[in-house]
């Protein structure tokens, strides 16, 4: 087949003629700007069918649907949270810091039915940090650390970019503190007491 | 002083629009979406815009000659402005119906080089000396095909008056004092018999009224694109490479005067076009025996129906041209400085030439 675009036309009418091809196309651009491409996620058959019309999305008021498995923004649940920090350690950017505080007794269960033996006073991930590997989803043991469809979360400030996720205030946390160490005090000074118990006996 | 403030308000209402359908003509042939979001389809952009550009700094560069600088804006809109003075909006409305309309509208905007120069210069910055340069060269030389162009005019309605030469174009051919007893015959041709001064319609525009006329009024249109500094020659201000040519200095209301006479100029030019060419403000629409489609949409001269039928026909038409004006821009690429001046000099001056002899044969055939 020769391939005819590459071969040179000359002549006025050549001229003419190419010239009034390129106002036939702008036309028909100009004619097509009644339709819309539409916001079809890439999962659906027409995302890549839609030849005419605008395509130009009027983005805060629509946007192409993301996938569901797609990796997003992290969100915990913490109140499924048993503060295991297995996150935190397999995080490769280190952007989750956790501070747990033993509860001195049993604070309840999980949706699955784990028990949740641990506060956490601090529980940040600093997402200008993150790297959305989705790797502490998927080590999260309770499923309470997931990925969401949300990605537009960008700020003015960088210090609001670290997301706190934990249900205590600050004094609640210092309460609970507290509340651990004179457990255990107490149950040191019981252990002391019965260690001079046994002593005297023996 | 009632039509100067009548024409500014037409003008700045037109330019208005056409600031606001170059973006929006731009956008959907790139298939984009354009302004949306001040008012309904963003069609208050273009207000915005002006209003942004009147609040901003008046920055006058430091090295730049002070004098020249903040008069060149003002001259180059007046020259522009100053040619609307001629132009015959309805039978009966004309700022000003001097009867060397012609000569005078070709004389007052060839002042626009003078002052594109004097902002090129007194900017004193290379890219607006090389955009000035560049400007003023493609302007005088584009002159000389588009004035030929217009003499063919000139020579087939044998007048210099705007007003006449609309008369001439239409049913209303023997209203104008001087030309009762003329007769339009079917392409000027008196021998073929066929008169066609009481049809009307396209049959008496120009462009059909002498078909040789239709290779003039491309000549004029191309040369019209390059007066206005409008794509695909608008070296002068090749964003690409000369950021914006002789305007690169400006800001704030300046900035804003020369948009608005760089958009008044293409407006004129296409004014200028309609009234040579395509039949001023005379209908399109022909009598056809008992269907007086020409006399219904013409309207009676002198009254409030011949005043807006007259408006309407001259400003559509004017607008299909401006939208070709601008699918142009959005269509073809930039030409080269020397492909410019090969088109002008190698091209249309010869052809043009060629046009002025052959309508002045059309003429003695029209007789």
């Amino acid at each position: 087949m020769e391939r005819s675009s590459v071969t040179r036309k000359t002549g006025f009418w050549e001229v003419v003629k190419s010239l009034l091809s390129g106002l036939q196309l702008t036309w028909r651009h100009f004619r097509n700007a009644d339709k819309r491409r539409a916001p079809v996620p890439v999962m659906d058959d027409n995302y890549f069918n839609q030849p005419e019309g605008l395509v130009t999305l009027t983005y805060p008021y629509e946007a192409i649907p993301v996938p569901e498995n797609g990796r997003y923004r992290l969100h915990n649940e913490i109140d499924d949270c048993i503060v295991c920090d297995l996150c935190a350690k397999i995080c490769p950017v280190n952007c989750i810091t956790i501070e747990s505080v033993k509860a001195t007794e049993e604070i309840g269960m999980t949706s699955d039915g784990t028990k949740k033996r641990l506060y956490a006073p601090v529980f940040d991930i600093d997402m200008a940090k993150c790297c959305y590997c989705g790797l502490c989803t998927t080590v999260c043991p309770t499923d309470c650390l997931t990925m969401t469809p949300v990605y537009d979360f960008a700020e003015v400030d960088i210090k609001n970019m670290i997301y706190h996720f934990t249900d205590l205030t600050p004094e609640k946390a210092e309460e609970k503190k507290q509340l651990l160490a004179k457990q255990q005090e107490e149950m040191a000074a019981a252990k002391a007491a019965a260690l001079a118990a046994r002593k005297q006996q023996g | 002083m009632l039509a100067f403030l009548l024409t500014l308000m037409l003008l700045l209402g037109i330019v208005i629009v056409l600031a606001y359908a170059e973006r929006k003509v731009a956008a959907f042939m790139q298939d984009r979406m354009g302004p949306t979001e001040a008012g309904p389809f963003g069609s208050l952009q273009s207000v915005l815009d002006v209003l942004k550009l009147l609040q901003k700094e008046d920055i006058v560069p430091a090295a730049a000659d002070q004098k020249l600088f903040k008069l060149a804006p003002i001259l180059i809109f007046a020259a522009v402005f100053a040619g609307f003075a001629v132009i015959p909006f309805t039978p009966d409305l004309i700022p000003a119906g001097i009867g060397i309309g012609v000569f005078y509208l070709l004389a007052i905007i060839s002042l626009d080089v003078v002052g594109l120069l004097m902002a090129g210069w007194g900017s004193n910055n290379k890219y607006a000396m090389l955009g000035a340069m560049r400007s003023v060269a493609q302007i005088v030389s584009y002159e000389i095909p588009a004035g030929l162009a217009i003499l063919s005019v000139v020579m087939i309605c044998q007048s210099l008056d705007f007003q006449e030469i609309s008369y001439q174009q239409g049913i209303l051919l023997n209203r104008f004092p001087g030309l009762e007893f003329e007769t339009n015959w079917l392409f000027g041709i008196e021998a073929l018999g066929i008169n066609t001064t009481n049809i009307g319609g396209i049959t008496t525009w120009n462009i059909f009224r002498a078909p040789i006329l239709l290779v003039a009024f491309v000549i004029y249109f191309i040369a019209s694109l390059a007066e206005s500094n409008r794509a695909p020659f608008d070296i002068p201000e090749a964003e690409s490479e000369l950021v914006a040519g002789f305007h690169v200095e400006y800001s704030g209301f300046r900035f804003a005067v020369l948009f608005l006479a760089e958009y008044s100029m293409m407006v004129l030019v296409s004014l200028v076009a309609v009234i040579l060419f395509l039949g001023s403000w005379n209908t399109p629409l022909p009598n056809l025996t008992a269907l007086k489609f020409a006399n219904w949409t013409t309207g009676t001269v002198g009254e409030l129906s011949g005043i807006l039928w007259g408006g309407f026909w001259l400003l559509s038409k004017t607008f299909v041209l401006l939208f070709l004006q601008l699918q142009i821009r959005w269509t073809y690429p930039r030409l080269r400085v020397d492909q410019l001046m090969h088109l002008c000099w190698k091209v249309l001056t010869p052809v043009a030439l060629g046009i002025v002899l052959l309508a002045g044969i059309w003429r003695l055939l029209m007789v």
